[in-house]
């Protein structure tokens, strides 16, 4: 369990955040730029010292200023991945990975062949740090990072500098970390497709304060999302079980909650968990069984509540069998189809617009 | 050396290893105030700065009458280094290196201080994170950096103490094969009827050894911008 809670008072803003992360996990601080998000990750790595605060990873006590302690960073186990990478400029590649490994306080579990191995560094290593591209200069500080024997990592929009394509170089080698290593990680976004694909936990902070925290799940039917991602980013996101591949589609058989979703992914082995969002803009809603339809996904729930949301429309929440999923539909659907908490509905999806994630 | 005399090539050989005392003892110190000026607040950091710079506008005959005073046989300083640790430093080639140093100091702190200025900062948090206590972080990550402003330093520094003639002059006299270096030498060849050919000698030796000392300052800065990548 990591826990973190942290006041700071500076001239026109105030931190004053606090939240909790099972672990192993991947918890996103979620939010626009300039929420404290950095700040915090400061606090947490001991390079910013708060007004009154308490770090504390599992039995450690890093930061505690009611009881007076403040471990010095160096001393923490936390290995910090910088939006702006900070490799050291006079040491090559493999002198950077080894930096951390040299002064690490514990015995190494990670090595350099399996960070070397996992993040496909082997190539690099004889370069020097300018002639790395951005991606690679990335993948490199997590791999120095790891190397410094970490019982947690923090990243801090370690993809925010690098364009889409390089951003899709490196997702991949962040998602085998999390799935490889039981490191428990911090990872600061704003986007909200990397925080999608890579956490288990997401805490939102607006303005220095963290206003709501929980699963991925469960944020996503969070009210407060939609400010920040937009209107046509909320939907839910649920982690599904693969049944197997579909002999006539040659679809992925998905389980959701009581019922059962067809999704294009390969490679895919079933019994893995798959990672499905479901844009309530892209939901309809049926209150009979659907039939002559192209549609391949039908799951079958209840109505459990109605709210108001942008342009004249609700956003119906929906129970398939203990998880939620959100449509968006017009008030004028709401009023015709009489939908209210307790009715059973189908909630209809097109394969095409679902987008599932190995996790 | 064929064409330079003894004495010519004794001033020369003795500036060579006075500016190398010099240097060599003023560098730690250079870089610790470079470092304090740098990256400390504390009270009276600017009369420290005040004073670190003041052998730049004073006459160097002061420095030299300030020397006198501190370490001389009976001064406060020199009397003690002489007692305690057998140290003699008045009309001695220790106390030319030590005037020089003293002359030459402000440049060296200014050049390594521009440096340390551009090192940046969030290295020395990441080597934090990464295990590194403050001297270590220093050792591998500033100091590294830095090493342009340290060498630049250095050079301008064993270039002045090369030329330094008032502060030396007053401090440690004018005794050959101790203290006559190279400006002290033209000045006594000036001095001396007939002395007009020893004197062009000794002001071209004066002039290769300024251009040499230029050149080698950029080559070291070109190839340390093309090892940092700048």
């Amino acid at each position: 369990m990591l826990q973190v809670a942290a006041k700071k008072q500076r001239e026109a803003f105030t931190l004053d955040a606090q939240f909790e992360l099972p672990t192993p996990g991947v918890v996103a601080l979620f939010g626009r730029s300039g929420c404290g998000k950095t700040t915090l990750v400061n606090v947490i790595a001991g390079l910013l010292d708060p007004d009154s605060g308490r770090v504390a990873l599992d039995e450690d006590v890093l930061l505690d200023t009611a009881r007076g302690v403040d471990m010095p960073p160096e001393r923490r186990r936390i290995g910090y991945v910088f939006q702006d990478s900070r490799l050291f400029p006079h040491l090559k590649v493999a002198a950077n990975l080894c930096y951390g490994l040299k002064r690490a306080r514990a015995p190494a579990f990670v090595d350099l062949d399996l960070v070397a191995d996992l993040l496909d560094l082997g190539p690099l290593m004889s370069r020097r740090t300018h002639e790395l591209s951005g991606g690679e200069r990335q993948r490199v500080a997590v791999g120095r990072a790891l190397l410094s024997q970490p019982k947690l990592l923090l990243l801090d929009e370690p993809l925010a500098s690098l364009d889409a394509s390089r951003r899709e170089e490196v997702l991949p080698y962040l998602e085998t970390l999390r799935d490889k290593l039981a490191i428990p990680m911090v990872y600061v976004s704003h986007n909200f497709d990397e925080v999608l694909r890579l956490a288990t936990h997401l805490v939102l902070m607006e303005s220095g304060k963290t206003v709501a925290q929980g699963n991925l799940g469960d944020m996503s039917l969070h009210p407060r999302m939609r400010a920040i991602i937009g209107a046509d980013a909320v939907g839910a996101i649920v982690d599904g079980r693969v049944l197997g591949t579909s002999a006539s589609s040659g679809l992925i058989r998905v389980q959701v909650g009581d019922g059962e979703l067809n999704v294009h992914c390969d490679g895919v082995a079933p019994g893995t968990k798959l990672r499905v969002q479901l844009l309530a803009r892209d939901l309809i809603v049926a209150t009979q069984p659907p039939q002559h339809l192209s549609v391949r996904n039908s799951l079958k729930g209840v109505v459990t509540s109605i709210a108001d949301d942008v342009d004249d429309s609700n956003l119906i929440a929906i129970d398939i069998g203990g998880t939620l999923i959100m449509a968006r539909v017009t008030r004028d659907a709401t009023r015709e189809l009489g939908l209210a908490p307790g009715l059973p509905v189908w909630a209809l999806v097109k394969t095409a617009s679902l987008r599932p994630h190995p996790i | 050396m064929m064409w330079l005399s003894a004495g010519e090539s004794e001033a020369l050989v003795l500036s060579l290893s006075v500016a190398s005392r010099s240097v060599l003892f003023s560098l730690p110190f250079a870089i610790t105030l470079a470092w304090v000026l740098t990256r400390r607040q504390f009270i009276g950091r600017t009369v420290l700065d005040a004073f670190v710079h003041l052998p730049l506008v004073l006459p160097p005959v002061v420095v030299g009458y300030l020397l006198l005073v501190l370490f001389g046989a009976r001064g406060p300083i020199g009397g003690w280094l002489e007692r305690a640790l057998g140290i003699e430093l008045i009309f001695t080639r220790n106390g030319a290196a030590l005037a020089t140093a003293v002359m030459s100091f402000p440049l060296m702190v200014r050049a390594m201080r521009i440096s340390l200025e551009n090192v940046d900062r969030g290295l020395e948090d990441a080597a934090r994170t990464l295990g590194a206590r403050a001297f270590d972080r220093f050792a591998s990550v500033t100091l590294p950096l830095m090493l342009p402003g340290v060498l630049a330093g250095a050079i301008t520094a064993f270039s002045a103490a090369l030329g330094e003639f008032g502060a030396v002059i007053t401090f440690v006299s004018n005794i050959p094969g101790e203290t006559r270096t190279l400006p002290l030498a033209l000045y006594t060849a000036l001095q001396t009827p007939g002395g007009d050919s020893q004197a062009a000698r000794l002001a071209i030796i004066s002039c290769v050894l300024g251009l040499g000392g230029l050149l080698l300052s950029e080559w070291f800065a070109r190839r340390v911008r093309r090892v940092l990548g700048r």
